[in-house]
């Protein structure tokens, strides 16, 4: 589904990604994860298509076609999906028409008929018990003055509604408190099938524990510096990530 | 189009021209104290002329063009004029229209009375004579000085003690042109009497493609206790010249709300003066600028906290796309005797494009000491977090920006009065930004 290629992106002048490999086939959970500054939210942000960020050398693949060669509302069209870790507020906008306008969006480029209002409706409320949300959350304008775990929920209820090929979450669990995390998992592992594929990144193992993933990659310094299976994750949990700086360490002498 | 252009000075002397022209009928047929009035405001004008970019109050407002063109007076309607329909025709409310500044129909109901000024002051002077340029003080006011002086007809408006009325009453000002460059000065006086309750919406309607002057001049008192919602929407021309002026006393306890939306013309300059003038009144000034092409768009407000207790709530929003420029210059006054005042003033500014320029200023003048003033300015640009975060749900480019402008101004259409108002607000507003000539290569 996803193939990610010897990928370069830099920010300004500075270098993030220095080439990243990565293969995610459908039906497969991706777990991402590495310490802070290591390029796995700017990763989820380059597949995105963020025009913050320069792809200077790579490609990803998506389904076969050149991803970085779609603007964002195209990447969303064809199924890609964002979970942001920090959630943009937008006054003045309800979180209802915000959706609605964004599956209308996505339907209407898969030949499909817009929904009306009250079809719209049946269906958000359905997605809305599954997550366990407010549904006052709805009418209000899209994250404003939502508490984080009411941010990250309703990152999730936009991924229920829009039903992607792929999603990508971004530190979804970060600031979390037990119960929203439980919820925010039972939400994810609601939506994982045999047709969608999901790239989870984290900074810890605690998702991990709700949500197996079937690979677990470590980046450091911008490259995928490891993969494994879920064994990875709790290792690290052990472990910490002291040993990438090391190794990172070393890899810097041998170059200079 | 027959536009002379002159000197600056002989602009000036050609009102004075126009105005001894037209004496002899202007003095028929109307009290001795009415053609007084006339006199004394174009004395005023011959002394003061039109400001200049010197007087602080008209800093970033260059005249110029306006100064040198020489107008004629609008014709007085025949009652055949065609006159345009719009989306206000279909509002459920009490209509009254003007052209080219004179009332074409007047009404009464209960609670309610709309007559022509001429007919009022011939069959109550003294109302008149008492209220008539109490509040729009021409003094130093070169628009407000011409206005008076041409003042040949116009509205009163008056809402009875203790009546709610339960329809909006809409004033509909239109202009014809008929191929000349005319100046028009509508006049309205609203008197709202003690408890009485009314929404009032103001409208400027005229031809694109055309020049013209719209001078008009709003006094409105608000008697003990009353509840006004006020609403003034300018959708002038595109090369219209709208001066539009809105004086307001506030009696006791009184409340009232002000929405300035600017929508059309080429040179607007808005002026919205509230004294609140009885304990406990309470203001709130709403204002939406939106500006495309070459259009300027100034904004000059004043709230004047003349007894204790009273609050004023001022928002001012603009939005600006292509080369236009706006200011917005908001002053309040606190007089010594005006303890325990709650003043905010907030003015917000999106600009859409690069070459868009906002002045705002500020200016709070403060005597009292118990106070609680405060004031802010922001400028910025759309989010673009906010963008990407749209467009990462599929919703287009384009689209997430006229979203994103929209609910900007939301803040103040979504307060506007009748609601009935609000879509089609939003609905003229898009259609502005979306005409090419407001789109920025």
């Amino acid at each position: 589904m996803l193939e990610i290629r010897n990928l370069h992106a830099k920010a300004g002048e500075k270098l993030i990604l220095r080439g990243v490999n990565l293969k995610v086939g459908a039906g497969e959970v991706h777990a991402i994860m590495g310490p802070n500054g290591s390029g796995k939210s700017t990763l989820a942000q380059v597949i995105a298509g963020r025009d913050l960020y320069e792809v200077t050398e790579g490609e990803i693949l998506y389904e076969g076609r050149n991803l970085l060669e779609l603007s964002p509302e195209e990447r969303a069209r064809e199924g890609i999906f964002l979970a942001f870790q920090y959630p943009v507020e937008i006054p003045g906008v309800s979180n209802l028409y915000f959706l609605r306008t964004a599956l209308n969006a996505i339907r209407k480029h898969r030949g499909l008929e817009e929904l009306d209002v009250m079809d719209f409706m049946e269906l958000v409320r359905e997605r809305v018990k599954l997550l366990g949300m407010n549904e006052a959350l709805l009418e209000r304008p899209v994250n404003e003055g939502f508490s984080g775990g009411e941010k990250k929920r309703n990152e999730i209820l936009q991924m229920a509604v829009l039903e992607p090929r792929l999603a990508i979450l971004d530190e979804t669990d970060s600031g979390l408190d037990i119960d929203a995390l439980k919820a925010v998992a039972a939400g994810i592992n609601a939506m994982r099938s045999p047709e969608r594929a999901m790239i989870v990144v984290t900074h810890y193992q605690r998702l991990l524990e709700y949500v197996e993933p079937d690979f677990v990659h470590v980046m450091a310094d911008g490259r995928i510096v490891r993969s494994g299976d879920k064994e990875l994750a709790r290792e690290l949990e052990r472990q910490g990530y002291a040993w990438l700086e090391e190794e990172a360490a070393l890899a810097q002498e041998n170059r200079s | 189009m027959n536009t002379a252009v002159t000197g600056t000075a002989t602009g000036q002397e050609s009102w004075l021209a126009l105005f001894a022209e037209r004496e002899r009928e202007l003095a028929n047929e109307c009290p001795w104290w009415v053609h007084g009035l006339r006199r004394t405001a174009l004395a005023r004008f011959a002394e003061i002329g039109f400001p200049t970019t010197k007087i602080e109050e008209w800093r970033y407002t260059n005249l110029a063009p306006l100064t040198r063109t020489v107008f004629t007076a609008a014709r007085r309607p025949t009652g055949h004029e065609q006159l345009p329909e719009t989306w206000l025709d279909g509002l459920d409310a009490i209509v009254v229209r003007t052209v080219n500044g004179y009332p074409i129909s007047g009404l009464g109901q209960r609670g309610l009375a709309i007559r022509s000024l001429r007919q009022a002051w011939q069959e109550q002077p003294e109302l008149v004579q008492n209220h008539l340029a109490r509040y729009a003080s021409f003094d130093r006011h070169a628009f407000v000085a011409l206005n008076t002086a041409f003042c040949e007809d116009g509205l009163l408006v008056e809402i009875a003690p203790g009546a709610v009325l339960d329809k909006p009453v809409l004033l509909l000002h239109h202009l014809t042109p008929g191929g000349e460059t005319v100046a028009s000065h509508p006049r309205v006086l609203v008197l709202a009497g003690a408890n009485s309750q009314a929404n009032i919406v103001e409208a400027w309607l005229g031809p694109d493609s055309a020049v013209y002057l719209r001078n008009s001049v709003t006094e409105l008192v608000t008697g003990e206790g009353a509840v006004l919602e006020y609403v003034r929407l300018e959708m002038e021309g595109d090369q219209a010249y709208h001066f539009g002026a809105f004086h307001a006393r506030q009696g006791r306890s009184s409340t009232l709300a002000v929405h300035t939306i600017l929508l059309g013309g080429n040179l607007v300059r808005s002026e919205v003066g509230v004294v609140l003038d009885g304990e406990g009144a309470s203001a709130t000034l709403n204002g939406l600028y939106v500006g495309k092409g070459r259009q300027h768009m100034d904004n000059y407000t004043t709230l004047d906290h003349a007894r204790p207790h009273a609050t004023s709530l001022e928002l001012y929003k603009g939005i600006l796309d292509g080369h236009s420029e706006a200011v917005f210059h908001g002053r309040i006054i606190v007089r010594p005797e005006a303890q325990k005042t709650d003043a905010i003033q907030r003015n917000k500014n999106l600009l859409l494009s690069r070459d868009a320029v906002i002045n705002t200023k500020p200016q709070l003048e403060i005597y009292a000491d118990d106070v609680r003033c405060t004031h802010g300015a922001t400028v910025g640009q759309v989010d673009a977090d906010a963008v990407f975060y749209l467009r990462s749900r599929g919703i287009g480019h384009q689209e997430a920006r006229r979203l994103l402008t929209l609910a900007f101004a939301q803040e103040i259409t979504d307060r506007v009065q009748p609601p009935a108002l609000r879509e089609h607000l939003a609905e003229e507003l898009l259609k502005r930004l979306d005409d090419p000539v407001g789109v920025t290569p």
